[in-house]
């Protein structure tokens, strides 16, 4: 079974996959989606396979190295791990239901090409083990997300793609630049050039590597780029304009996914290579994840766009996920991880659902709607559960990441959770709020003669929120994968830095047991 | 032992009731109701069974404490009477362990997260009287909410509601506790929201769930610190409620975070038991349909607070040393809340208002008892309020539901009801008078308990502040029962047409009676769906026998119940049953005092006979706010509910929605963006001078440009070489450039 390159495998066949459709002629539409459905469905096949093979604790697995560019050191290094094995997941799940979600597209075979190159290209972000390799996917994911909003999107797009590729580009030379730098003073320091994670992981964070100046400039520069895929503020505006003038597969992508490479890549990357700047600095990133929550609460509060008011809770959940992981112990990070796993679940169902309402009536102008409860009884009833899903009711996924990250945060950064715990409120009033005036009331005009949902939207939504119910009632599957691997992640922050990561409490289950 | 041990049914049953409706209930012969009536009874059983075993368990621990010598004790226990007092303090010695069951529900690096049963007295009782009450409210719910266009929506969480106040009560630890208690609010605002297709209906479940989840803020808080206060005694961190009871008591840890735990904790007992200032939703949540209301406030949602505060009492008397006297916050917000509640129930024209700015007062004297160090006495109201609130709210469905059309104001729709609905007005009646706190009714037993401890244990100023409420109480429910049952019957042709009232009436209040007129509206679709019903206009008659049958049995608790605690008659039943022995604090128990229970009913008939006087008898200053500034602004004051709503509307949320939000918005699109649009700028021009033509096919040419929009495979090998991302190529090493600068700086 080792033989087997399964995580080539996972970057490849949807590769394969977008180099397949230019083959197919354009008149033949049917057969593009036939194959695109083939393709993403057979990834996910594969990641389920991926997950039944994972083996809890056991560190980065499945490992397949080759040399990509010897003389500069770059390696094709692919691994996965417990942090990146459900991004895997999400994005696997998350492809098909995109897909499923867009059957009526225009163009299909130059919009499916895009589509199976960012999962692609998102694969690889997720399993590569090798820095230049990751930055080479991190950067790939850019062009197919710009040409499927500049393409596929509505209203104000071009100037939309525009603002995510110029926002994100702008971090993104910052990260490469420290990547550079990190292999380049390696090889000062060592004699060889090298760019896989591991090695730079363990050099960049031993004592008298790098000056404290230095692994501060370089952390921020990893920070940088990731903070503005979060995002964090005050570098979110382009998240609101991308998400309302993409088209609905691009916002489920774009929200499920693509943020998460940016809090994936501060645990995977740039709190390990630099964990004493990483603890120095987390008041910086506490401060803005705590701003975020609030602040993209009370913005999403005005909105009179109801795509908008989603996007801006992204912005608000994401800030609980950055409040977790720079809390920097096991309950914040695993907390963290688990938003991330929950936002693509529930907000990706939320821009399904508000999309749905777009192809019905070409708006997402709040006002517009009324009674919609009445009138399509089975969308009205998704989109209350959904909106309790997002806001992190008990019973969905949503509350046991958050309540686990506020809990993390409580140990070391009290006061950071306890303002944060304002947005829990917050997030209630604009999304209630939002569904309020949409789906109650008495239905007139065109919302009254609206049309429910069929059996395809049907399949697209119930899905993702079956999952955010399943692991709200049992999240262990999650998290028992991702637990050693965070502990790992913590221990070796605790030994590379001063900080102290509060040790959780052993013990606890002969207590109950000696009740 | 096995009703005990399997405690977990309890809650569970309803649970299952909750999906079989929702999945089945519309194909069924009843829609459903069936399902809900059958599964509440079977909790119902259950929570009697575990009932019946507690009391023998206590009673078994006290025989086995009894065993060396006190043969006297045993002896009277076995011969049924009630034990003494002199025996029920022996009594008190005697350990009664409350039955836990715990399973991890997922645990995370060493914190365990748990499910679980804590089975003591108080879940015990609670379990009783959140199945009693739901079962009543289920039966009363088939018929009065026939026909209703979501019938089986309605039982589907009538089941979840009921469901999830028993998560919270059963629960062993306060994550379990916080769960249920969001799945409460959950609830609380499908059902107040039940008719949401009129507006002011999905307004009100709204305010519910937004105003209770603010107080959420503070139990979050709350449950997050009480982990700690178990790691500050133990070394390791637990929620289990056992273990925070323990730590709390140990000494072991600091005043200031218990103090915290306690405040945030308060904060969330505020938000859901209706304490002031953030009561505001619980008169709106007169919108839901009237069984909900009674279930609200009688048996779930509300007394969620209360039990908490009775659940983890401990942090609560260390926190605020409660044992010391004079004031502390928790007996202060509920004193405050006793008597702004009270105030406010005068101007209500609107029966139900009436019920629930009294609930908002009565849950004031429950968080005052905790607060004063009579826990027993708060709980023991909890209880006995528990069924007079529910007669009360079911008696005020009877009569609308049969008396005045569907509607709640008692002014204009109601009037000399007594002898057509008799049996509703006997039930109201007692209501009222237990409610008033009248020997021997229920009300007064627990009430005069409350007003003892505050008295005994150094709480003076909270003893007056309980007698003044005494007072009020009486006097605004004997007000209530003139609008509705007394005088002429005034709903006979529709009050619309009758220009009378509103003429003689201020402004303030012919706005209030718009404001009504339109509730009134918002049940007319549910009136005309009644199959029963015999046209609008048809005479007023009494309620049919579902509805009738639950407010006896509930009057007959309304009756009966406060014996349960008689101290008068040295029977402590209910203290020793339910009061905690394991990790409790040592609350004090006073010795029943003649004289202030008879200051005490006296209060309460002077209040009954000042209303009668007034309303009866048309003596004292009528029509007072028509003639004075003085008392017309005392009025508009209390009509306007002392401008919170205002408060909260116009100021809070107005400037959060408006200024704030916009002010925030503003600087996104302007400050943020601007940084960006110039950056970009600046960077394109200096891009334009270095490459030429990088400008030359533009933002659009690469969109217009890409072949692949067209369907041509090589335009993706197109775009690379078009200017975009040359410009991005350059952007990339300019960034280096700038990178490497930075880097030798930092050395």
């Amino acid at each position: 079974m080792t033989d087997f390159p399964i995580l080539t495998t996972l970057v490849l066949l949807p590769a394969a996959g977008a180099l397949l459709t230019l083959l197919v002629p354009a008149r033949r539409p049917e057969l593009v989606r036939a194959l695109g459905y083939g393709v993403t469905v057979a990834t996910l096949g594969v990641t389920g396979y991926l997950v039944t093979r994972f083996e809890a604790g056991a560190g980065i697995q499945f490992v397949s190295t080759h040399w990509w560019m010897e003389t500069l050191g770059v390696r094709w290094t692919l691994g996965v791990d417990g942090v990146s094995l459900f991004m895997v997941v999400l994005t696997a799940v998350l492809f098909p239901i995109g897909l499923l979600a867009s059957a009526e597209v225009d163009r299909p075979k130059a919009f499916l090409f895009w589509v199976l190159v960012l999962e692609a290209a998102l694969m690889g972000v997720f399993l590569a083990l090798d820095l230049v390799l990751f930055f080479v996917f991190f950067e790939f994911t850019l062009v197919p997300m710009y040409f499927l909003i500049a393409g596929w999107g509505h209203g104000n797009r071009r100037y939309a793609a525009m603002k995510f590729f110029i926002f994100t580009m702008a971090g993104s030379a910052f990260l490469f630049a420290g990547i550079l730098a990190v292999g380049f003073l390696h090889r000062r320091d060592v004699g060889f050039l090298t760019f896989d994670a591991g090695v730079l992981t363990e050099w960049a964070s031993s004592p008298g590597a790098l000056s404290s100046g230095t692994a501060r400039v370089l952390f921020l520069a990893f920070a940088v780029a990731f903070a503005v895929k979060v995002p964090l503020f005050p570098f979110h505006t382009w998240l609101p304009d991308a998400h309302t003038d993409a088209p609905t597969a691009g916002s489920v992508v774009l929200a499920g996914v693509l943020l998460k490479m940016g809090t994936y890549g501060f645990l995977r990357f740039a709190i390990p290579m630099f964990p004493q700047a990483a603890v120095d600095l987390s008041w910086l990133l506490l401060v803005l994840a705590v701003v975020g929550i609030t602040y993209g609460a009370v913005v999403a509060a005005m909105q009179p766009n109801i795509k908008r008011i989603v996007a801006y809770s992204s912005v608000a959940h994401l800030g609980f996920v950055v409040l977790g992981i720079f809390a920097l112990t096991a309950e914040g990070i695993q907390g963290g991880l688990f938003t991330m796993v929950s936002h693509g679940l529930t907000t990706g169902a939320l821009f399904l659902l508000v999309g749905m309402l777009h192809d019905r009536r070409h708006t997402y102008d709040v006002a517009q709607y009324r009674g919609l409860w009445k009138a399509v009884p089975v969308f009205g009833g998704l989109f209350v559960a959904t909106a309790f899903a997002s806001i992190g009711l008990p019973g969905f996924s949503g509350f046991v990441g958050e309540f686990l990250a506020l809990l993390g945060a409580f140990v070391t950064s009290r006061w950071y959770a306890v303002v944060a715990t304002t947005g829990v409120i917050l997030a209630a009033v604009y999304l209630l709020w939002a569904v309020q005036r949409t789906v109650t009331g008495e239905p007139d005009g065109d919302n009254a003669g609206m049309r429910d949902l069929g059996p395809r939207e049907l399949c697209t939504v119930v899905p993702l929120l079956a999952l955010s119910l399943f692991l709200g009632f049992h999240p262990s599957p999650v998290l028992d994968r991702m637990e050693p691997d965070v502990d790992r992640l913590l221990e070796h922050v605790e030994a590379r830095s001063d900080h102290d990561v509060p040790s959780p409490a052993p013990g606890v289950e002969e207590a109950e047991a000696g009740r | 032992m096995w009703f005990l041990e399997n405690a977990w049914l309890v809650p569970l049953v309803p649970a299952v009731s909750f999906a079989v409706i929702l999945l089945v209930g519309k194909r069924l012969p009843k829609q459903g109701s069936e399902v809900g009536v059958a599964a509440v009874g079977a909790s119902f059983v259950l929570a009697c069974g575990a009932a019946l075993q507690w009391i023998q368990r206590v009673a078994d621990a006290e025989g086995a404490d009894a065993e060396g010598g006190h043969a006297l004790a045993r002896v009277i226990g076995a011969l049924g009477r009630s034990v003494g007092r002199l025996g029920a303090e022996e009594a008190h010695g005697a350990v009664v362990e409350p039955v836990t069951r715990h399973t991890t529900w997922f645990q995370n690096g060493g914190v365990e997260l748990g499910v679980g049963i804590q089975i003591d007295g108080l879940a015990v009782m609670m379990m009783f009287v959140v199945t009693l009450i739901s079962l009543l409210v289920h039966v009363y719910s088939t018929e009065y909410m026939r026909g209703d266009r979501r019938f089986t929506h309605y039982y589907a969480a009538l089941s979840l509601f009921t469901a999830s106040m028993l998560t919270l009560v059963v629960a062993d630890n306060t994550l379990q506790l916080l769960v249920g208690w969001e799945l409460v609010g959950l609830c609380s605002f499908m059902l107040i929201g039940h008719w949401w297709e009129e507006k002011p209906n999905s307004d009100a479940a709204l305010k519910a769930f937004l105003t209770t989840r603010t107080g959420d803020i503070g139990l979050l808080t709350g449950v997050i610190m009480t982990y700690f206060v178990v790691e500050r005694a133990t070394g390791e961190g637990s929620f289990s409620i056992l273990a925070v009871n323990e730590a709390a008591t140990s000494g072991e840890v600091g005043h200031t975070l218990l103090f915290w735990t306690a405040a945030a904790l308060l904060l969330g007992i505020i938000g859901k038991s209706g304490q002031f200032p953030l009561h505001t939703w619980l008169p709106d949540a007169m919108a839901g349909p009237t069984p909900v209301s009674a279930l609200i406030h009688a048996a779930t949602m509300v007394v969620a607070g209360v039990y908490l505060g009775a659940r983890v009492y401990p942090v609560f008397w260390e926190g605020f040393s409660i044992d010391d006297g004079g004031v502390n916050l928790m007996a202060a917000v509920g004193g405050i809340t006793v008597i702004i509640g009270a105030a406010l129930a005068f101007v209500q024209d609107d029966v139900k208002k009436v019920l629930a700015y009294s609930t908002i007062s009565q849950l004031g004297y429950m968080v005052m008892g905790l607060g004063v160090g009579a826990w027993t006495a708060a709980v023991f109201h909890l209880f006995t309020h528990a069924f007079f609130k529910a007669n009360l709210f079911l008696g005020a469905g009877s009569v609308s539901h049969s008396g005045s059309h569907h509607s709640f104001d008692m002014k204009k729709d109601m009037g000399g009801l007594r002898t057509v609905m008799p049996t509703t007005y006997r039930t109201f009646l007692i209501g009222t008078l237990a409610l008033a706190g009248i020997f021997p009714l229920a009300g007064f037993w627990s009430k005069d308990e409350i007003l003892l401890g505050a008295g005994e244990n150094g709480y003076e100023l909270f003893l007056v502040v309980g007698l003044v409420g005494a007072f009020m109480t009486a006097a605004y429910m004997t007000r209530c029962v003139y609008y509705v049952f007394f005088g002429e019957y005034r709903g006979g042709d529709h009050a619309h047409a009758d220009p009378s009232h509103a003429a003689g009436d201020e402004v303030v209040e012919h706005h209030l009676a718009e404001a009504q007129d339109r509730h009134e509206d918002d049940r007319l679709p549910v009136a005309t769906a009644h199959a029963h019903d015999d046209g609008h206009h048809g005479a007023p008659h009494e309620s049919p026998g579902l509805i009738t049958v639950p407010l006896v049995v509930l009057s007959v608790f309304s009756v009966f119940a406060g014996f349960l605690n008689a101290t008068a008659f040295d029977i402590e039943k209910f203290q020793e049953w339910v009061e905690p022995t394991v990790a409790f604090v040592p609350v004090e128990h006073h010795a029943f005092d003649w004289t202030k229970a008879v200051i005490s009913v006296a209060i309460a008939l002077l209040g009954i006979g000042a209303s009668y006087a007034y309303y009866w008898l048309g003596l004292g200053p009528q029509r007072l706010a028509e003639r004075n500034a003085v008392a017309r602004a005392g009025k508009r004051f209390l009509v306007e509910k002392y401008y919170l709503d205002h408060l909260y509307t116009d100021v809070v949320v107005g400037f959060v929605k408006a200024p704030l939000a916009r002010a925030a918005y503003w600087f996104n699109q302007h400050v943020i963006d601007n940084v960006l649009n110039y950056t970009g700028r600046g960077a394109r021009a200096l891009g334009r001078v270095t490459y030429d033509y990088v400008d030359q096919k533009g933002v659009d040419g690469v969109v217009n440009g890409i072949g692949l929009t067209t369907g041509e495979a090589g335009g993706a090998v197109r775009t690379i070489q078009t200017g975009r991302l040359q410009f991005y190529a350059f952007l990339l090493v300019a960034a280096v450039v700038v990178f490497a600068a930075l880097l030798w700086v930092a050395g």
